[in-house]
């Protein structure tokens, strides 16, 4: 195998400690929050404090390693200087970037914190080389993390186009959906990733048993069954099981996770800049071994050496691994 | 504000014959109390090919209708022959276009007007004000907004000259992919799907496991299974500065839909009274408006708080 060119890791950090994990394990970026409902892992216990950014910022960078601030939920109508503050100490408190995804913000980021770079959320959705010029053109747009809607040859199509960076997820949980423009979560709980930073939260999650059988339920809805005794699935509503027609089962995606290890040769001649891992909501040993595993790969590809493949098969959720949209049999 | 609040209907989501669209079309801009009428493929690009040559003669007989009619853009665009289909969009200028996807509005030439549709995430002023900036004039707010958010929206809107509009009628688009989920329950694969989704004329039911209804698949969209329904809304929506409404095309009688909005926004016919019609015409149909102000977008309060 050739060397290749080197791709930047760009880690989870839901905590200071998972941060100071991620740096130890090998990130060259870590992503992270504030500790409110202006970025898309709203949950309880986690995500960053004014003083602790500051804290993890200085440690990062000590390191060599960046911190982007990820402020990607759509401001609320009346309460966009919740989401401009946010904006505002990020750059004051020295993050190397922060990745939005509302139209306004990125035009007051601009506009106001001029120097501070910006990448472009996945939840904006820019699945194109044109959506992407747009947003380059208009807001000045460093990156853009690709919607997990593109295979690989898609990808490669768009780098060869834009004037700007391209990061794609390679681990973690996967929506199905195109991000940013689902509102199942508020249709069954009143709580949206693009309003409030959650998807199928816990706070409207019941579990019951019923006939032998343990249903999860979401809301008024339940979202799957299990025969008692087995481990019942987190009902994340687009993982559930329904019925539509006479087909019974996974209606939209199985419970299964992306892991791209197999693709990353691929995915660094398709030109991308940087990959991504999605996993601010899980524990530091998971941070640790996911960081430290991608961290092989990434240099064994950039010194020519072969990538171990199904490392991590035992962290993907529900044990299944998907490639997901990175091939195009999914669709 | 405007005297005289202006009724849309939106593009039609589903995968109909070309005969039938035309039919639809047809009666639609011969009877239907409309003001806008939204034309073109939203949803999957594959269905485009089956009405395209029908679409100059739809045109034509809607603007004899008295309508204005919008062409809107593809919601999820990711192909070469999707991303020509936009630039195609933009450079003709004879009609309003709507943009679904910021695709669209990479086209538009500096200073053209155009219109935003409910899959453009507009959630707030900032985002409001950049593209009344480009120069969007009417704005479909995404379905999922609370009344405050719309409120505080339409009161942004009117200095910037840019109508307000709210979804108020059909299943509400929840969710968009680059799967297709019609395909995948009939076991196919997207791209030899036998556009299976022309089985389903108002989208496919999806139930939970007991037999609760919850969703509807089309294609690469994902709807709700509840009908929006607004009637009981419309006067709390037109006090808070809304100046348009949205209707979803749907196989019931769409022209009767229209007109018992009409006639609730033009005091003709008690908000009751039209719900009750409504359900009449739709008598399997659960409806929503939780959006708005109930605990979640699948709930109905028939009477909100004035």
């Amino acid at each position: 195998m050739a060397a290749t060119r080197r791709l930047e890791l760009v880690c989870p950090a839901g905590t200071p400690a998972a941060l100071r994990t991620a740096v130890e394990a090998g990130a060259d970026s870590v992503y992270c929050g504030f500790n409110d409902e202006t970025n898309a892992r709203n949950f309880p216990g986690l995500n960053f404090s004014r003083e602790e950014l500051a804290a993890a910022v200085a440690y990062a960078q000590l390191r060599g390693a960046r911190v982007l601030v990820a402020i990607n939920t759509f401001p609320r109508a009346g309460a966009c200087g919740l989401w401009q503050r946010a904006v505002d100490d990020a750059a004051q408190l020295g993050a190397d970037a922060v990745i939005l995804a509302d139209l306004g913000l990125l035009a007051y980021a601009a506009e106001c914190q001029p120097q501070l770079r910006r990448h472009l959320s996945v939840q904006a959705a820019a699945s194109n080389a044109d959506a992407i010029r747009f947003y380059v053109e208009a807001f000045g747009v460093k990156r853009v993390v690709l919607p997990r809607v593109l295979t690989v040859q898609e990808i490669a199509a768009i780098n060869a186009e834009v004037p700007c960076e391209t990061e794609v997820f390679v681990f973690g949980g996967l929506c199905v959906m195109a991000e940013g423009r689902c509102s199942l979560s508020s249709y069954a709980t009143g709580r949206s990733p693009n309003m409030h930073g959650v998807c199928s939260p816990a706070s409207h999650v019941h579990y019951r048993e019923e006939d032998g059988e343990l249903v999860s339920r979401l809301g008024d809805f339940t979202i799957d069954r299990a025969s008692a005794g087995t481990a019942a699935p987190y009902p994340t509503l687009c993982k559930g099981c329904f019925s539509a027609g006479g087909y019974r089962g996974h209606v939209f995606e199985d419970p299964a996770s992306l892991d791209a290890a197999t693709f990353l040769a691929e995915l660094a001649g398709a030109g991308v800049t940087a990959l991504k891992i999605e996993g601010r909501q899980r524990s530091r040993a998971y941070t640790k071994a996911v960081v430290e595993s991608f961290r092989h790969a990434v240099d064994a590809l950039a010194e020519g050496r072969p990538v171990a493949a199904g490392a991590l098969r035992h962290l993907t959720e529900g044990q299944a691994a998907t490639a997901g949209a990175y091939r195009k049999t999914w669709r | 504000m405007r005297d005289r609040c202006s009724l849309t209907l939106g593009p039609l989501l589903f995968n109909w014959t070309a005969d039938r669209w035309c039919d639809f079309y047809a009666r639609i801009a011969d009877e239907a109390p409309l003001d806008r009428v939204c034309l073109g493929e939203v949803v999957c690009s594959k269905r485009l090919p089956f009405y395209a040559d029908r679409l100059a003669e739809a045109v034509e007989r809607l603007r004899r209708g008295g309508k204005t009619v919008v062409l809107s853009s593809l919601a999820l665009v990711t192909l070469p022959r999707e991303r020509q289909l936009c630039a195609e969009l933009a450079a003709d200028g004879a009609l309003e276009v709507e943009v679904n996807d910021l695709t669209l509005l990479a086209y538009l030439e500096a200073g053209r007007s155009f219109a935003v549709g409910p899959l453009v995430n507009v959630y707030n002023e900032g985002t409001l004000g950049f593209l009344a900036g480009r120069g969007a004039r009417h704005v479909c707010l995404p379905p999922e907004l609370p009344l405050d958010s719309v409120a505080r929206l339409a009161s942004a809107a009117a200095p910037l000259g840019a109508d307000v509009e709210v979804w108020a009628f059909g299943r509400i688009p929840l969710a968009i992919a680059s799967r297709c989920y019609h395909a995948r329950v009939h076991g196919l694969a997207k791209d030899s799907c036998q556009f299976v989704c022309g089985e389903d004329a108002d989208g496919l039911a999806v139930e939970t496991l007991d037999g609760q209804a919850f969703l509807a698949i089309n294609g690469v969209q994902t709807l709700s299974s509840t009908y929006c329904n607004a009637l009981h809304d419309l006067a709390v929506l037109v006090d808070a500065g809304v100046t348009s409404f949205r209707l979803s095309p749907h196989g019931c009688d769409m022209v009767a839909v229209a007109g018992l909005f009409r006639r609730v926004l033009d005091r003709q016919l008690a908000a009751e009274e039209a719900a009750g019609a409504l359900a009449a015409l739709l008598p399997e149909i659960r409806f929503s408006n939780g959006f708005l102000s109930g605990p979640c977008g699948a709930a109905f309060q028939p009477v909100l708080p004035r």
